[in-house]
């Protein structure tokens, strides 16, 4: 039986919805005996937590949708909010269901998190994933190696489960399954992207957050066959955007109908990168876990927590402008947060001398009000467009 | 205020930080090179061992808040688009340096031939090195340093920061001096280094004493100043240190209090530990604050993040990178908070302190965050009760003086209180 458009895109919204993670603790009772690992935003081997026959289960805060009634006494008001409502969540027992954490090194908000998280959850697996930041295959590549062993036989521990390397080739094969899903997602998005309207796609891309990849990659494909039928969507007069900045606290969905409200059409973005953050299929022959290291130091995002060391910071920004046929740059980055508000101003001088029109605001995952958002986006979308009337 | 009273210790690292600005501001003529670099897991040794200066952005930060000209920087900064969210160190730099880069001395500061890009214990110094890097045109070695999430060093960890040393690190030294590294002569230096940890350390253990002769906070931050900084392996280094050691002892024979700007402290009542950094803008108003209430920090965390001694670490010259690498690794900020609430813990007891204050810099999440659980934590631990302030490191805006003062006064009635009703019971 194939799923309606409407019924894929109510899938995506309910768990997008679904703050008490039933759709991992129904995948759990499904068998008895599975475990599911969360991780916070970008750069966390999920193959590795496939492979020992876990569930990755991406957590990204509670939204607009959560009130935060023990969290806001664990963070001053100069941090960010999805510390504060990951919190919240385990506190009032929403994450129970998971059996382990992990916290990447994106900042040292989630970096101090993961010890937060250590002191509250004494009894809970915690682990902090250190991306290395030196690219030589020597150095930080075994590094990276060691981090990568240390996971693989802490969830072989966790879930009772050795993970050998025909395992983990099976794992590695199933996310290049879903990365070419989700880059054909982006690729047909960027051509028309009035039949992947964003407010879409950003449900989709969550639904990776708590799906089985398997299960995703079935869901993206279907979207992608079925939403060119609607013969509803049609080519609108909307610029075309790349957003830059949501790749950690998620923005509320109501901001991002807002900014297509305003005439921008996303044509590229940087949201929920954990998802998309290795740019190519991972080798499947040879030795599984050189074959990640490899993909991390070849060809991981660039991004505001990823050091650049040939220097050039806003090349993978052009590079997108110009492949997407973009018109303009949206930065909308969460307030306080340390990473995309430090990049960019190197990221906007960059776009001053190519000449490439952009706007910038901030957001809070819990931000209910858009009208600023909305008037300043439409005011930008308005003026690209006169400009790039020919 | 010219009745300001200092130690002489203070007037030698006067003296010591005027030459090396000096030297710094000679460097173009004289065709020296220099390194920028940060404090917490500097390699002062290593670059000094190639004749190389170093400058450290953080120390011209806190300089200009307390020459009260950080305020101007970071608007210059916010102005050029540098958001009003972000780590006002990095603004402040950026700021003077579009001012025209005077130092704390009035001189300019020269160019970096090399920015060291030492990844240690904060996220923030990656971001900023990479903004000094679109404004100069040299090279950068970085140096990423993991994080010790256990409260402990592994030794793969070790080894990546060793590896790192070797191959981007001193090549890229030996590339900007045009000298070839030299074992020996670090090690000589390491040695010196390790000579003056042991006397930083005396001094800062003095605190242990009752009175306590030293503010472990507030005058601590003096005395971290030549080691945090370029004067870690020189003679310079070892003179201060035991210059400070001297003039603690005899106070320590004396039974004197700290010496602070508004006199010595006479008459201890109050024992603090401290956790996070100072305010700079108001740096004196802030300690007077203390002062007027005969309170003592007797241990701080702040006086770690450019090296942990205390717990035993000294740089060893028989392992020469390994010891860099124990020390980039060792330094307070980057220990995960169980570690961080543990050295808490062990100084309120070992210093036997009455009470914890917290003092949450807006600019710094490396240390903020976490801070409020770490609080409740160790009041559980030691049933010693903890105070929370919240201010800035060098962003006049978020130093509200009589907020915190009054903050400062009830948290330290509530402490006579309960002492008295201690003594009743
Ligand atoms: S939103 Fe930014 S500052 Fe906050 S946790 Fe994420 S990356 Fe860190
Ligand atoms: S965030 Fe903290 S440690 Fe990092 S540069 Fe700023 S003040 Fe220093």
């Amino acid at each position: 039986m194939t799923a309606t458009l409407t019924d894929l895109l109510q899938l995506a919204r309910s768990l997008h919805d679904d703050l008490d993670l039933t759709q991992v603790s129904k995948w759990k009772a499904a068998k008895p005996g599975r475990k599911a690992v969360g991780h916070m935003p970008i750069y966390v081997p999920r193959e590795l937590i496939h492979a020992a026959g876990m569930l990755p289960v991406g957590v990204v805060g509670g939204g607009d949708r959560l009130e935060i009634i023990r969290g806001d006494a664990y963070f001053q008001s100069y941090i960010c909010r999805i510390p504060r409502s990951t919190i919240e969540l385990a506190l009032s027992g929403r994450l129970d269901v998971l059996d382990g954490m992990l916290f990447p090194s994106i900042c040292d908000v989630i970096r101090n998190l993961s010890g937060m998280w250590r002191m509250l959850f004494p009894d809970r697996y915690v682990h902090y994933v250190d991306v290395p930041q030196n690219f030589d295959p020597a150095v930080g590549g075994q590094f990276w190696r060691r981090e990568l062993e240390t996971m693989r036989d802490d969830f072989a521990r966790l879930s009772g489960h050795p993970v050998d390397d025909e395992d983990l080739r099976a794992s590695i094969a199933v996310y290049n399954d879903n990365r070419a899903a989700l880059r054909d997602l982006y690729r047909e998005r960027s051509r028309r992207p009035w039949v992947f309207p964003l407010s879409e796609v950003y449900l989709l891309l969550r639904a990776g957050n708590v799906l089985p990849p398997e299960e995703h990659t079935q869901m993206l494909r279907a979207y992608l066959r079925q939403a060119p039928l609607d013969s509803s969507r049609r080519e609108q007069d909307q610029s075309r955007v790349v957003l830059v900045g949501m790749f950690c606290e998620q923005p509320p969905h109501g901001l991002v109908v807002t900014l297509e409200r305003a005439g921008c059409s996303a044509v590229d973005d940087d949201l929920l990168l954990g998802l998309r953050w290795l740019t190519r299929d991972v080798a499947v022959d040879g030795d599984p876990l050189s074959n990640l290291v490899d993909a991390y130091l070849t060809a991981s995002a660039s991004t505001a927590s990823r050091y650049s060391p040939d220097g050039d910071r806003a090349r993978w920004l052009l590079d997108s402008v110009k492949r997407n046929s973009a018109e303009g740059v949206v930065f909308c980055a969460p307030s306080f947060c340390d990473p995309a508000l430090l990049d960019q101003p190197m990221l906007v001088a960059a776009l001053d001398r190519a000449g490439i029109p952009h706007t910038e605001f901030k957001y809070a995952e819990d931000t209910g009000q858009f009208a600023v958002i909305r008037e300043q986006a439409g005011t930008f979308s308005d003026s690209i467009r006169l400009w790039s009337t020919p | 205020m010219s009745d300001i009273q200092k130690e002489p210790s203070m007037l030698l690292q006067k003296r010591l930080l005027a030459d090396h600005f000096d030297a710094l501001a000679r460097a173009p003529e004289e065709g020296k090179k220099v390194v920028y670099t940060f404090v917490p897991g500097n390699l002062n040794e290593l670059v000094r061992s190639f004749d190389l200066l170093p400058v450290l952005p953080e120390i011209n930060a806190l300089q200009s808040g307390m020459r009260k000209l950080s305020g101007g920087y970071i608007a210059e900064a916010e102005k050029h688009g540098h958001s009003e969210d972000v780590c006002t160190y990095v603004k402040c730099d950026i700021g003077m340096l579009r001012k025209g880069n005077i130092g704390p001395t009035g001189k300019r500061l020269p160019k970096p031939d090399l920015l060291l890009l030492s990844y240690t214990g904060c996220f923030t110094f990656m971001k900023w090195f990479e903004l000094l890097r679109e404004e100069y045109d040299c090279p950068v070695a970085m140096l990423h340093v993991p994080y010790q999430a256990d409260g402990r060093i592994d030794p793969h960890q070790r080894d990546y920061v060793v590896q790192q040393l070797r191959s981007e690190v001193i090549p890229k030294l030996e590339q900007v001096s045009g000298k070839k590294f030299d074992e020996e002569r670090l090690r000589s230096m390491l040695r010196l280094s390790a000579k003056a940890e042991d006397d930083l350390v005396w001094v800062l253990e003095s605190a242990r004493n009752v009175p306590s002769p030293i503010d472990a906070y507030f005058g601590g931050v003096y005395y971290i100043g030549p080691i945090f900084s370029a004067f870690r392996g020189t003679p310079e280094g070892i003179e201060y240190y035991a210059t400070l050691r001297r003039e603690i002892e005899e106070r320590v024979a004396k039974r004197e209090g700290p010496i602070t700007p508004d006199g010595q402290l006479e008459n201890e009542r109050y024992r603090l530990v401290v956790e996070g950094p100072p305010n700079w803008t108001s740096f004196r108003e802030f300690w007077h604050m203390f002062y007027e209430e005969d309170a003592v920090v007797v241990a701080s965390t702040y006086t770690k993040v450019g090296g942990l001694y205390d717990t035993g670490f000294r740089h060893d010259p028989d392992h020469p990178l390994e010891t860099l690498a124990d020390y980039c690794l060792g330094c307070y900020t980057n220990l995960g908070l169980p570690a961080r609430v543990a050295l808490l813990e062990r100084y309120i007891r070992d210093y036997k302190a009455d009470g914890l204050l917290i003092n949450s810099v807006k600019s710094c999440n490396s240390f903020s965050v976490g801070q409020l659980l770490m609080l409740r934590e160790l009041e559980q631990r030691t049933g010693v009760p903890g105070a929370f302030i919240e201010s800035d490191l060098v962003d006049p805006r978020y130093f509200s003086a009589a907020n915190i003062k009054n903050r400062i006064e009830s948290y330290l009635q509530m402490l006579d209180q309960k002492r008295q009703s201690k003594v009743a019971s």
